[in-house]
C-alpha cells in the first residue's frame, strides 16, 4: 500500500459489472486508474490519457465514456460496465465471437474499448452500414488491424441482429 | 500523465457553486462534462486545488420550448442535442453539427455550456449559436443576464462571462418558414477539430437569400460572421456573379491563423469552398 | 452496404501447394485465433497489468529543449515528498551501467558517440531522460518531478539535415569530427552512359519524407526486478526480442547470462518500436538493482512521442532513365536522412538508409544504378527501424519515378511495369544494387492486381468523372520486401542478435502438445501459426496445442520478431521439431506395440495402422505408458517425446517477397482533401500458413503506410521542440478515413526451408505510401502537377494546384 498522503480523497460507491464496490480514492484519480488500481480490473487500458485514443472506453450508466476523462469521484453512484463482465450480454458475446472469427483484434490492446464502442453501436444504430460503423468507431485507435476486419465483425453482428438473433424468442431458444 | 492533486465537491445548487467559486477564485475550476478540463488536468496544463462538479444541477439540463425560443440548459450533453426531436424540428443546424463534435464517448459527457464557455474557436457550438443569433443566459450572484451570441465571443477562449458567473442556458430562435440550415466542416479525421467549418442559415424564397448568417469556425480567434460576404450574397437574386463577388469579399475579410499544417491561405481557400457549397445547400 | 466484406473467398490456400506434412489440415487454412478470446474479455496480461510486491514506479524528467548543458539539479524537495523512494541522476546510474556505442562492423565507417541511460552533462534531444524519480505510485513520481529544480544552459541545436554537414554548423559530438553518422556510395557503372544515349528519356524528382513514429497503443513499458537474494534480474518487457535484451542487460551491467531472465507476455503493438534498447530500459534496470526492488516504467503518451524511436526522415534526389521504347535503364538516388544525436542501440540508425540504397529500383531489370547515402546526426529524437525500414521510402521513390516515366512516355502504368519487372522465370536473380533474389512473382502479381481491382473499369470511370470535375486517381506500386534474414543483417556486423530460432515440442502425457518457441507474439498471430504448423507436423488436433513464447528461461534461444521472420524462421523450427517428434512418437509406438514403425502412422491424435487406418494407440495412452509405465518398455528403449530443433536461413542474405498494391483515391481540388476510396494488395509471401492472418497483417501494415503518406509527421519548431507530440495533433489513421482493403495471394514458396514460408508483416507498409502517392498524382494529372513530399496534406495539394 502506498504511503498515506495528504491529498484529498473521497469514498466512492459504484456498481461494476453488476457487483457493488466501495473504495476510498484520491479525488484526482480518473475512472480508468480507479478500475485498474483500486478494483484490480485491468481490462480497461490507457493509451493517451487525454481522451483521444479510446482505449479506455467503458460504459457508465449505460453510456460509453472515456474512462480517462471521468473522475472516479464523478462516477460515485454510477453503474459501470466493462468487457470483463462475467455475464456478457448476448450482443457483447456475439461481438467477442465475431472479433475472433474475423481476426478483428491482433494485439488486443484496443479491443476492450473497441468492443464497448461497437456494442453501443449495435444497440443504438441497428441499421448502420459500413460507413456509419467506421464513423462510430472513429474514436477508437487501432494500430494493428487497419480497421477493415473490425468493421467486418461489427457488420456481421448487425446482420445477425437484423436476422433476429437477439430477439427475445431467439434468446429464449438459445438458452434452452 | 497523472493530474496534480485537487479536492472535489459536488455543487448542490447554482448558488453553492458560485459561493465556492467566490471563495476559491483561481484555485477552483468548474467541472461540467470535463471533456476539456480533465484532459488539460491530465496533461498538467493547469493545477487547480478544487474541482466544483456542477453536473448534478438538474435545473440547468434539458431542452425545452419556451415561447418563441428553444432553450437548451448549459448542462445538456452534446448527445442530448444530437438526438433531440425538438432540436431536429426547431434548430436543425445543431443536429447537423452535433455528429462532428469529437466522438460518441465525448458527446455523452461533454456539455453545451462547457463548450460555449470554453469558446474554442474550432468548436462547433460557438459558430452555431452565432449563426442562430442565439442568446446566452448567464447566471451570477446578482441574478441572470442575457448576452447576444454576437457579443458573447470576445477573443481566444474569452467570452462575456465575468468572474463568478456561470453559463446557465442558451436560447435559440425557432426555425422560420423557408429557413434552411447548413453545417459543414473540413477536418483531417472524423471528429477532429475542424480545419475550417461553417454554420450557415438563411431564408430562401426561390431566388434570393434573406437573413443570411455565415458563421465560420477555425478561421479566427473566435467564431466569425463573414459579414461582407453575407451582405453581398443577399443583396439581390442569387447568381454566379453574385457568388463570385461574395467569394472575393470573403477572401478579403478573412484573416485566419495558420495551424500546424495549414497556412492561412489554405484555410481561406477552404472557407471559400465551404461557403459556395453551403450556399448551394441553402438554395436547394 | 450493410454486410461484411466476404471472409476471404478462399479460406484454405493449403491445397494450392504440395503438402508439407502428412494429413495437412491446418497449414494454409484461415483458422481463427481462439487464443485471443481472453483479450476480448479484458483478460490480457500487459506489463502495466502486472503488480509485484514492493514494486515502485519511475518517472523521468526529460529535457524540454533540443540541446542543453545541465548546470544544476536540485532534488531535495522532490526527495522529501512522502512516497518518493529515490531521485537519481546520470552519473549514479552510470556507476552501474556501462555506456554503449551503436555501430556495426558491416556498415563501413559508421560512427556514433557513447550514450548513457540518463544524460550525464548534456541532453542532446528534447525528451532525453535526465533525472529518474522513483516513487510508490506513478502519480507520486510525477508530483515529485514538478518539485525538481533543474537549470541548464541552452546549446545550439542541429535541426536541418541539409546544413548538418556544413562547416559552420556546430558539432553535436566534437570528438567525432562532424555530424555524419554513416555514408555509403554505390555505383554499378553505366548510369552516365544510359543518360547519354540518344534514345534516353530522363525523369527526375526530389522526394521528401516526413519524420514520423510508431505510436503503439500500449506505450513502451517494462518492470525490472532485481532480486538481491539470488542475484537474479527478471525483466518483464513489452518487447519483440527477449534474448537480445537478456544479452544486453548482461553486458551493460556486468551480469552473467544465467542471472538474467526476460519475459514478454502480451504486447500491445510493437512494429519495431519495441525492438530497440532504449536508455530508459537500462535506467529502469539500474534503479531496480540500486533499490533492490521491482521498478516499473510505463511511458505515458507525451513522453512516448519524444522518446520512442522516430523514423523515415529522408530527402532524396532521384532520377530514372529509360529508352523511348520503354526499357528502364537506370536509377539514381542521393539520400540525405536525419537521425538523432546517437545511432540507436544495438541495431544502429544506419540500417534504414542502407536499405533505401539496397532496395530502390528493386522490382526492375535495369543494370545501372548509382546511389549515395548520408546519415546525419540531429538534436532530435533518435531514429531506428520501424515497420518496413527503408522499404516504404525506396518503394515510394521507385514507383513514383516509374509512374513519372510512364507518363512521360505516354504508357499505361501497369503495362510499363510489366515490360520492366524482372520476369517470373528469371530467378534466382541479382538486382542492380546487388541484392540476391531467390524467387519473386512480379508479373503474376501485376496481372492479378489488374484483375482484382478491375483496372479497366476504374480507368473508364476516371475518364468519365473527369469531365464532371471529379478527379479520381489509380496508383500502382510494385514492391519487394526483405524477410527471413540471415546473419548478414546483424550478426556479421558483430551484433549479438540471433538470426536463428528454435522450437521445442513436447508431447504431454495426455496427448496434448506444448510448443515453446523463441519467436514471440505481439498480435500478428505467431502463436496461432506455430500451433497450426505443430498440429500438422505431429498429427494432433489444433485444440490440443499450447504455445509458450517470450520467456528466455523456457524457450530455445532465438532472435524474436523483426524483419518479418516469425513465420519463415520460427515456423520452420516448429516444423522440423514436429517432424522429429512424430518420428519419436512412432519409435515409442513401435516399442509399445511391438510392431514395425513402417506399418504405423500418427493420425489425428492416435497411432494408426498405416494400411487400414485402424486406431492402434491413442496418443494419450502412448503418453501414459511413456511417462508413467517405463517399466513396461524394452530396457533398450527410452522415449524422447520432447524435441528441439533450430533453424537459420542460410541460403540468401534475405528471402525477398514481392507484391503489388493499388490505391484508388478521389482528390477534392477545391479543398485539397483526399478520399481513399479503396485499396488492393496482391502479396506473395511464399507458403501462406493462415490466409486470414496474412490478410490482416497486410491491412494493418497498409494503414500504417497510409499514415505516413497522408497524415503522420513529427512537426518541429525552429528551436527543435516537437509541436505535435500528442494524439490530437499527431494524426494517426482512424477508421473513418481508411478504405476497405482487398487482399489477394500468390504463393511462390521459398526453397530455403521445407515450410516455404516467407514473411508478411511489413510488405503492406512498404507499398502503401507509393501506391497512394501515385494515385494522388494520377488524379491530378490533368492539372500537370505532382506531389512528392509526404505526408501529402491538403496544404501541399492546394499549393501544387496553385490554389494558394
Amino acid at each position: 500500500m502506498p504511503t498515506p498522503n495528504d491529498h484529498p480523497t473521497r469514498r466512492v460507491h459504484v456498481e461494476i459489472n453488476g457487483q457493488a464496490v466501495v473504495r476510498d480514492v484520491e479525488c484526482r484519480k480518473h475512472l480508468t486508474d480507479f478500475l485498474r488500481e483500486d478494483c484490480g480490473l485491468k481490462g480497461s487500458h490507457l493509451g493517451c490519457e487525454h481522451g483521444v485514443c479510446g482505449a479506455c472506453t467503458v460504459r457508465v450508466d449505460g453510456q460509453i465514456v472515456r474512462g480517462c476523462l471521468v473522475l472516479a469521484a464523478q462516477a460515485d453512484g454510477c453503474r459501470i460496465e466493462t468487457v470483463e463482465t462475467e455475464t456478457p450480454s448476448p450482443r457483447l458475446k456475439a461481438l467477442q465471437d465475431a472479433f475472433i472469427e474475423h481476426n478483428a483484434l491482433q494485439c488486443g490492446y484496443c479491443t476492450p474499448g473497441m468492443l464497448m464502442a461497437a456494442l453501443d453501436l449495435v444497440e443504438r444504430r441497428p441499421h448502420a452500414g459500413r460507413e456509419e460503423v467506421r464513423a462510430w468507431i472513429s474514436g477508437n485507435y487501432c494500430r494493428c488491424t487497419g480497421y477493415h476486419a473490425i468493421v467486418d465483425a461489427v457488420c456481421a453482428v448487425l446482420a445477425q441482429q437484423q436476422a433476429g438473433r437477439f430477439s427475445d424468442a431467439a434468446l429464449l431458444e438459445a438458452a434452452k | 500523465m497523472k493530474s496534480s492533486a485537487f479536492d472535489y465537491v459536488r455543487a448542490e445548487s447554482p448558488q453553492h457553486a458560485l459561493a465556492l467559486l467566490a471563495q476559491h477564485g483561481d484555485d477552483a475550476r468548474i467541472l461540467a462534462g470535463g471533456q476539456t478540463l480533465l484532459a488539460s488536468l491530465n496533461l498538467r496544463l493547469s493545477q487547480p486545488t478544487l474541482l466544483i462538479d456542477i453536473g448534478g444541477l438538474a435545473g440547468w439540463r434539458g431542452i425545452a420550448l419556451q415561447g418563441a425560443v428553444l432553450r437548451i440548459g448549459a448542462l445538456t450533453r452534446h448527445v442530448e442535442v444530437e438526438e433531440s426531436p425538438l432540436v431536429a424540428l426547431h434548430a436543425p443546424l445543431l443536429a447537423q453539427a452535433a455528429p462532428h463534435i469529437a466522438h460518441r464517448a465525448i458527446r455523452n459527457m461533454g456539455t453545451v455550456g462547457g463548450s460555449l464557455a470554453y469558446a474554442d474557436p474550432a468548436a462547433e457550438w460557438p459558430a452555431c449559436v452565432l449563426a442562430l443569433d442565439a442568446t446566452l443566459v448567464i447566471h451570477g450572484a446578482a441574478g441572470e443576464r442575457r448576452v447576444a451570441a454576437a457579443d458573447f465571443f470576445q477573443g481566444l477562449y474569452t467570452t462575456a462571462l465575468q468572474e463568478g458567473e456561470l453559463l446557465a442556458a442558451v436560447e435559440m430562435p425557432l426555425l422560420q418558414p423557408g429557413e434552411r440550415h447548413a453545417f459543414a466542416e473540413l477536418s483531417r479525421r472524423h471528429g477532429d477539430y475542424a480545419v475550417a467549418g461553417l454554420a450557415a442559415r438563411a431564408r430562401w424564397d426561390g431566388h434570393t437569400l434573406h437573413g443570411l448568417r455565415l458563421a465560420f469556425l477555425s478561421l479566427g480567434d473566435r467564431p466569425l460572421r463573414a459579414r461582407a460576404a453575407e451582405a453581398l450574397l443577399q443583396a439581390g437574386p442569387l447568381d454566379d456573379s453574385r457568388i463570385a463577388a461574395a467569394d472575393a469579399a470573403l477572401r478579403a475579410e478573412l484573416q485566419p491563423f495558420a495551424d500546424l499544417t495549414h497556412s492561412a491561405a489554405a484555410k481561406t481557400q477552404m472557407a471559400a469552398t465551404l461557403m459556395r457549397r453551403a450556399v448551394r445547400t441553402l438554395c436547394t | 452496404m450493410n454486410h461484411p466484406t466476404d471472409l476471404p473467398t478462399r479460406r484454405d490456400l493449403g491445397a494450392d501447394l504440395p503438402a508439407v506434412t502428412e494429413d495437412q489440415r491446418h497449414i494454409g487454412v484461415a483458422i481463427p485465433r481462439e487464443g485471443t478470446r481472453r483479450l476480448t474479455e479484458g483478460r490480457g496480461q500487459f506489463i502495466d497489468d502486472i503488480e509485484l510486491p514492493r514494486m515502485a514506479h519511475v518517472a523521468f524528467w526529460r529535457s524540454p529543449v533540443a540541446h542543453m548543458r545541465i548546470t544544476r539539479i536540485e532534488r531535495s524537495a522532490a526527495q522529501a515528498l512522502p512516497g518518493v523512494i529515490a531521485v537519481v541522476t546520470g552519473p549514479e546510474i552510470a556507476a552501474l551501467c556501462k555506456p554503449w556505442v551503436a555501430t556495426l562492423a558491416h556498415l563501413a565507417g559508421i560512427k556514433s558517440a557513447p550514450q548513457y541511460p540518463l544524460a550525464m552533462d548534456r541532453a542532446t534531444w528534447q525528451g532525453e531522460a535526465v533525472v529518474a524519480v522513483v516513487a510508490e505510485t506513478r502519480a507520486r513520481a510525477e508530483d515529485a518531478l514538478a518539485l525538481l529544480e533543474i537549470e541548464w544552459e541552452d546549446l545550439p541545436a542541429v535541426l536541418d539535415t541539409q546544413t548538418a554537414l556544413d562547416p559552420a554548423t556546430p558539432l553535436i559530438h566534437p570528438e567525432l569530427g562532424d555530424n555524419l553518422c554513416f555514408e555509403r556510395q554505390l555505383d554499378t557503372g553505366g548510369v552516365d552512359e544510359a543518360v547519354a544515349r540518344a534514345d534516353a528519356v530522363i525523369f527526375g524528382e526530389t522526394y521528401v519524407f516526413g519524420r514520423h513514429t510508431g505510436v503503439t497503443l500500449e506505450p513502451r513499458c517494462q518492470i525490472a526486478d532485481w532480486n538481491p537474494g539470488d542475484q537474479k534480474l527478471t525483466v518483464h518487457h513489452s518487447f519483440q526480442a527477449p534474448h537480445m535484451m537478456q544479452d544486453l542487460y548482461c553486458r551493460q551491467f556486468g551480469l552473467q547470462e544465467q542471472q538474467v531472465r526476460v519475459l514478454c507476455r502480451d504486447v500491445g503493438g510493437s512494429f519495431g518500436i519495441k525492438v530497440h534498447a532504449y536508455p530508459d530500459d537500462f535506467a529502469t534496470v539500474a534503479l531496480s538493482i540500486m533499490l533492490k526492488r521491482p521498478v516499473k516504467f510505463v511511458a505515458d503518451r507525451i513522453e512516448s512521442f519524444v522518446s520512442d524511436i522516430h523514423a523515415r526522415e529522408h530527402r532524396i534526389d532521384a532520377k530514372i532513365v529509360a529508352t523511348r521504347a520503354g526499357e528502364i535503364l537506370a536509377f539514381e538516388i542521393d539520400d540525405l536522412t536525419g537521425i538523432g544525436p546517437f545511432s540507436m542501440f544495438p541495431r544502429t540508425s544506419g540500417i534504414e538508409g542502407n536499405q533505401v540504397v539496397n532496395l530502390t529500383g528493386g522490382p526492375y531489370k535495369h543494370k545501372a544504378y548509382r546511389a549515395r547515402l548520408r546519415v546525419v546526426f540531429q538534436n532530435k529524437t533518435p531514429t531506428c527501424q520501424y515497420r518496413g525500414v527503408g522499404h516504404p521510402i525506396a518503394c515510394a521513390v521507385t514507383e513514383a519515378l516509374v509512374d513519372g516515366m510512364a507518363m512521360k512516355l505516354g504508357r499505361d502504368p501497369i503495362d510499363f511495369r510489366q515490360q520492366n519487372v524482372i520476369p517470373d522465370d528469371a530467378y534466382p536473380a541479382t538486382g542492380a544494387s546487388g541484392i540476391k533474389l531467390e524467387l519473386l512473382s512480379h508479373e503474376a502479381c501485376l496481372r492479378e492486381a489488374r484483375r482484382l481491382c478491375d483496372y479497366d473499369t476504374l480507368r473508364a470511370e476516371q475518364a468519365t468523372l473527369r469531365k464532371t470535375g471529379v478527379y479520381r486517381g489509380i496508383g500502382v506500386a510494385a514492391l519487394i520486401e526483405l524477410t527471413n534474414p540471415s546473419a548478414a543483417f546483424y550478426g556479421v556486423g558483430g551484433a549479438r542478435i540471433a538470426s536463428q530460432d528454435g522450437a521445442t515440442l513436447r508431447l504431454e502425457p495426455s496427448g496434448a502438445l506444448t510448443v515453446m518457441s523463441s519467436v514471440g507474439e505481439q498480435g500478428q498471430g505467431a502463436e496461432a501459426i506455430f500451433a497450426q504448423i505443430a498440429a500438422d507436423a505431429v498429427g494432433v488436433d489444433i485444440g490440443r496445442v499450447r504455445i509458450v513464447t517470450g520467456d528466455t528461461d523456457a524457450t530455445p534461444y532465438g532472435g524474436g520478431t523483426w524483419a518479418s521472420r516469425g513465420a519463415g524462421i520460427g515456423g520452420e523450427a516448429v516444423l522440423q521439431a514436429g517432424r522429429v517428434l512424430r518420428e519419436n512418437i512412432l519409435a515409442t509406438a513401435e516399442a509399445i506395440l511391438q510392431r514395425d514403425r513402417q506399418e504405423l502412422r500418427v493420425f489425428r491424435g492416435a497411432v494408426v495402422d498405416a494400411r487400414s487406418g485402424a486406431v492402434l494407440l491413442e496418443l494419450a495412452e502412448l503418453g501414459r505408458i511413456a511417462y508413467f509405465r517405463s517399466d513396461t518398455l524394452p530396457k533398450t528403449f527410452t522415449p524422447e517425446l520432447m524435441v528441439t530443433r533450430h533453424y537459420a536461413q542460410r541460403d540468401y542474405p534475405f528471402i525477398f517477397t514481392n507484391g503489388v498494391q493499388v490505391s484508388h483515391v478521389e482528390v477534392d481540388t477545391d479543398t485539397g482533401f483526399v478520399r481513399l476510396l479503396k485499396h488492393w494488395a496482391i502479396e506473395d509471401c511464399g507458403r501462406v500458413i493462415n490466409p486470414m492472418l496474412v490478410d490482416e497483417q497486410m491491412r494493418g501494415a497498409i494503414v500504417q503506410g497510409i499514415g505516413g503518406a497522408l497524415f503522420e509527421e513529427c512537426l518541429y519548431d525552429t528551436d527543435g521542440t516537437l509541436r505535435n507530440g500528442n494524439m490530437a495533433d499527431y494524426l494517426v489513421p482512424m477508421a473513418a478515413e481508411m478504405p476497405d482493403i482487398v487482399v489477394g495471394h500468390v504463393q511462390s514458396p521459398t526453397r530455403s526451408s521445407m515450410l516455404g514460408a516467407k514473411g508478411a508483416g511489413e510488405a503492406g507498409t512498404a507499398g502503401a505510401p507509393g501506391a497512394v502517392m501515385n494515385a494522388i498524382n494520377d488524379a491530378l494529372a490533368p492539372f500537370g502537377v505532382r506531389l512528392s513530399s509526404q505526408p501529402i496534406t491538403p496544404e501541399k495539394i492546394l499549393r501544387a494546384l496553385g490554389k494558394i
